[in-house]
């Protein structure tokens, strides 16, 4: 800077001149901020790829492949079928037979076989079995089926599956496609919304199509509800005392260092010591909700406490004066008045920390909340507590595992459920503190 | 449930006693509330606590001790013979709890009545299959001193958990009383319950601090049993990985130098990513975004960090890792094997960890006084000399420190690994090949069955151990560096 002064002193030019000089040091200057800008901008690249991946891979999970015909059974059908050896056979070729007169009743003609439909769309002929044996009344008129075809058939729809792709397997034939394109054109096989992904359990690992992610949401909730009712309390007593009652000394410097590391130990080792002390020394269920509650309140129990705090010191000291001055104790004034007014910041900032647990992973993985433990429903609230159960992200985790690659847009969709939930805490914590925080 | 039940009837007691504790003292004070020294309320919630914590403090006190206790008698009766070679007195007791359980089982499914259960002759061919029946694993077939043991840990159990709840309920009931009796309008109540809450609030803030011990002893005592077990330096210094399930011990090679490696290299290649984008956008965002961008993209950067890890952990084993195998794969560079990779996990680690350093760095560099931009500015510098030659000088040290807790966290971090990086252990220096970390062998050694007094199980908590000492390492130091330069300007 001293040679600019120097060299225009030199030279004799005018001061708004811009030298060579001055130009290398603007173009410094913009080449700066645009690396900045530029930062910002991959920042901005990867979210939206992120949510583009995720909705374009998640979304086929909400979508399943059915095939909806109506046909009539007569009841000198029914006596045939029930008269055969093989009755579920006799079934499936008169269902057989149906669906290739109601194709050419349309001008479409494709031979298929017994083989081929069970490949398509599963065993069929114990389920139209079972209807009539539990409707007998509906023979002779006719009934609308709705049945689920493989994940194999979903992928062909959702272009995983191609015929250039496809290899013959046990599961799926080039052939059999011709008879899925018939069908289609034909209007009898289309897309539905799969309730299945939203209300199931998980499924065995050959069959992605009967995956779902309800009982998985039924252990997250099991746990969060721990967490709320262990770590919003004891989150806000710790707080209290360090923010109000706490004198300077050893102990409390000992309490906030151990809150600061204990906020950056990795999750991890909090599942390491819910193995070790819930598990293996208190003998607690394993897999059971409870237990990963109480990991994951540990684990957010520290952001719950920095979160408190800050909302307790924003509480002006005129509002204690106040209380004190009156005659309330000081343990009156901290619960009748600092409390309350804190609290709009304490229910965000524990909504945020649950927001966290709810996508925590790891921790789960050790206490044996897997993925393929949450095979149904739990029977009663006491069992929601202590049965084996999954949560949502460990539920994707096992999905994203397996070898079958049908899975993985299970796994997008469990992410999309995930999202959904966590978005909608946050939007709710954010909705807490426009409506109800008030600047002092 | 009984323990639910003992709760329930504590809880009970409590209850009457509020109710019965504000009748007593306003009684006491012929029904004139200003009479009393504190608020009605005050004295019922004093005979409530009295009713409460002594009861329920003893009850955990007793869970705690009971097993222990309990297990410390069995294994004293298990003799010296029945621990078989290449077993141990912990393998030998997880089977007694076992079948221990395996009975309780049999029992509700009613395959086994009581007596039978506590017959110390009993047939140990029939209870194995009885076991067997109602669908418990059992190992091998029960021998007589482990039938035993199991049917003595049964009965010792069962008389514990009579007499805890008898002392309980006991102690309850005493407290009732004598905070019945000390229900009197003289009776300074509130301070007394005053007393209680603060006690309460100091328990709740030590829970910080017995979380810290409980993870310290739980990775240390079984950190112990596992150097007993391998030896200490084979696996700080051993350079291969490579566990066995087969055979229990000896033939596993436990190295810890290749899972390091890995969470390094990891780390680095998170870090190259994540500090270069995420200082850039702090600088602009503080020094250059006006308010409206500020108000729009802080938020959008920090939506990054609020994505859970499992998430990433897709996006990179089903998104980075195929489009990282096209490009340096067989049909593009031939540098890659397979879409798990150093490179596919580090990449995604650091889109992860942006916001974490740009909100970090964000922070610093807003608190580095605008006098010293100023004297900059009248000096003739541009902004960006200003950035390069004052700001960011005087903010490295809290820059440091936010890097560190950054890199604290690429070495915690453990779904993207397990799902992006792969399970293969090795040594090496190309990031297109799949190494494996600290963290993800955690995690397959602790799922699946693996008995937890196994070398192979054991192991994950010498790796607990070793993560938990480095990320506490780089966190006091990264908290120091960022606290010390706090003090600097403020």
């Amino acid at each position: 800077m001293t040679d600019a002064t120097l060299n225009s002193g030199g030279s004799g030019k005018s001061l708004t001149a811009r030298d060579a000089r001055t130009k290398r040091r603007n173009a410094s200057e913009k080449r700066f901020q645009a690396y900045g800008m530029i930062a910002i901008g991959i920042g901005f690249f990867f979210l939206v790829v992120l949510a583009f991946t995720i909705i374009r891979s998640g979304l086929p999970a909400f979508t399943k492949t059915v095939v909806d015909v109506e046909f009539t059974i007569t009841q000198a059908e029914y006596e045939a079928a029930e008269s055969e050896l093989f009755k579920t056979k006799a079934y499936q070729d008169l269902f057989i037979a149906k669906l290739e007169a109601q194709l050419q009743e349309r001008g479409l003609e494709v031979d298929f076989d017994a083989a081929a439909i069970e490949r398509l769309l599963g065993k069929t002929g114990g389920t139209i079995r079972e209807y009539y044996q539990g409707n007998s009344n509906r023979l002779g008129e006719p009934v609308q089926f709705e049945l689920a075809a493989s994940s194999r058939v979903d992928g062909y729809f959702n272009g995983r599956v191609t015929r250039d792709t496809i290899q013959d397997s046990r599961f799926l034939m080039k052939a059999d496609l011709d008879i899925v394109d018939a069908l289609h054109t034909a209007g009898i096989m289309k897309s539905a919304f799969n309730w299945t992904f939203l209300t199931g359990a998980d499924s065995g690992v050959d069959n992605p199509g009967g995956a779902g992610i309800g009982a998985s949401v039924v252990g997250s909730f099991f746990m969060m509800l721990v967490v709320l009712l262990l770590s919003l309390p004891i989150g806000v007593a710790a707080s209290i005392y360090l923010e109000e009652f706490a004198p300077q000394n050893k102990f409390t410097d000992l309490i906030e260092v151990n809150i600061s590391n204990l906020a950056a130990v990795p999750s991890i080792v909090f599942g390491i010591l819910g193995l070790a002390v819930f598990i293996q020394f208190m003998h607690l269920p394993q897999s059971a909700p409870l237990v990963g509650g109480l990991v994951l309140t540990l684990m957010t129990l520290p952001t719950i406490i920095i979160s408190t705090r800050a909302s307790l010191k924003a509480v002006p000291p005129s509002i204690r004066d106040a209380a004190l001055g009156v005659g309330a104790s000081k343990m009156q004034a901290v619960f009748h008045h600092v409390l309350p007014l804190a609290m709009p910041g304490i229910l965000t900032g524990t909504i945020i920390g649950l927001a966290q647990a709810l996508g925590e992973t790891a921790p789960l993985l050790l206490i044996g909340m897997v993925g393929f433990v949450a095979r149904g429903y739990p029977d009663g609230i006491v069992a929601g507590f202590t049965d084996p159960n999954s949560a949502m992200p460990a539920q994707i985790y096992t999905w994203a595992a397996r070898a079958d690659v049908a899975f993985y847009e299970k796994a997008w969709g469990g992410i999309i459920v995930l999202l959904v939930f966590l978005l909608s805490m946050n939007i709710l914590a954010i909705i807490l503190r426009r409506r109800f925080e008030r600047r002092w | 449930m009984p323990l639910l039940w003992l709760i329930l009837i504590v809880l009970a007691i409590a209850a009457a006693g509020y109710a019965l504790g504000r009748q007593r003292a306003l009684a006491s004070a012929g029904g004139d509330n200003r009479a009393l020294h504190s608020l009605p309320s005050y004295y019922g919630s004093n005979v409530a606590i009295k009713a409460i914590v002594p009861a329920v403090l003893l009850m955990v006190a007793w869970l705690l001790i009971q097993p222990l206790y309990v297990g410390n008698a069995i294994s004293g009766m298990i003799p010296e013979a029945s621990v078989k070679e290449g077993s141990s007195l912990g393998l030998v007791m997880a089977e007694v709890r076992r079948a221990a359980d395996g009975i309780d089982a049999a029992i509700a499914q009613g395959l086994l009545t009581d007596d039978e259960a506590r017959n110390a002759e009993a047939d140990v061919a029939a209870i194995s299959q009885y076991l067997k029946d109602a669908g418990q694993v059992v190992t091998s077939e029960l021998t007589r001193p482990i039938l035993n043991a199991a049917q003595q840990y049964r009965v010792m159990n069962a008389t514990g958990n009579l007499i805890m709840t008898v002392a309980v309920l006991i102690l309850a009931v005493l407290g009732f009383l004598y905070g019945l009796k000390e229900s009197h309008a003289n009776f300074r109540a509130r301070n007394s319950v005053e007393r209680s809450v603060r006690a309460l609030l100091v328990g709740a803030a030590s829970i910080a601090i017995l979380t810290t011990i409980g993870i310290v002893l739980s990775l240390v005592f079984n950190t112990i049993e596992f150097f007993r077990l391998y030896p200490a330096a084979d696996f700080f210094f051993g350079t291969n990985w490579a566990p066995s399930f087969s055979g229990r011990g000896g033939s596993s090679d436990l190295g810890v130098l290749p899972l390091l490696w890995g969470t390094f290299y990891i780390s680095i290649v998170a870090l190259a990513v994540a500090v270069p984008i995420g200082l850039f956008a702090a600088i602009y965002l503080s020094e250059y975004a006006g308010p409206r961008v500020r108000a729009f993209a802080k938020p959008m950067l920090e939506v990054l960090a609020g994505i859970p890890t499992i998430v990433y952990g897709l996006f990179a084993l089903l998104t980075v890792g195929p489009l990282l195998l096209k490009v340096f794969g067989d049909n593009g560079l031939d540098w890659m094997q397979s879409g798990t990779a150093v490179m596919t996990a580090g990449l995604v680690m650091g889109i992860m960890l942006i916001p974490f350093v740009s909100s970090l760095s964000d922070d610093i560099i807003n608190s580095v006084p605008q006098a010293m931009r100023d004297g900059s500015y009248g000096l003739g510098a541009t902004k960006s000399e200003t950035i390069k030659q004052v700001v960011l000088p005087a903010a490295l040290p809290g820059i440091v420190g936010a890097i560190l807790l950054a890199a604290s966290r690429a070495i915690g971090e453990t779904m993207i690994v397990v799902l992006g990086a792969g399970a293969a252990a090795r040594l090496s220096l190309n990031p297109f090949e799949a190494m494996t970390t600290v963290t993800a062998k955690i995690v397959s050694q602790l799922t699946g069955d693996a008995d937890f007094a196994s070398p192979e199980a054991l192991v994950a908590f010498a790796l607990g151990m070793t993560l938990f000492v480095i990320t506490l390492i780089l966190n006091i130091f990264a908290l120091y560096i960022v606290r010390k330069y706090r003090e600097q300007y403020e």
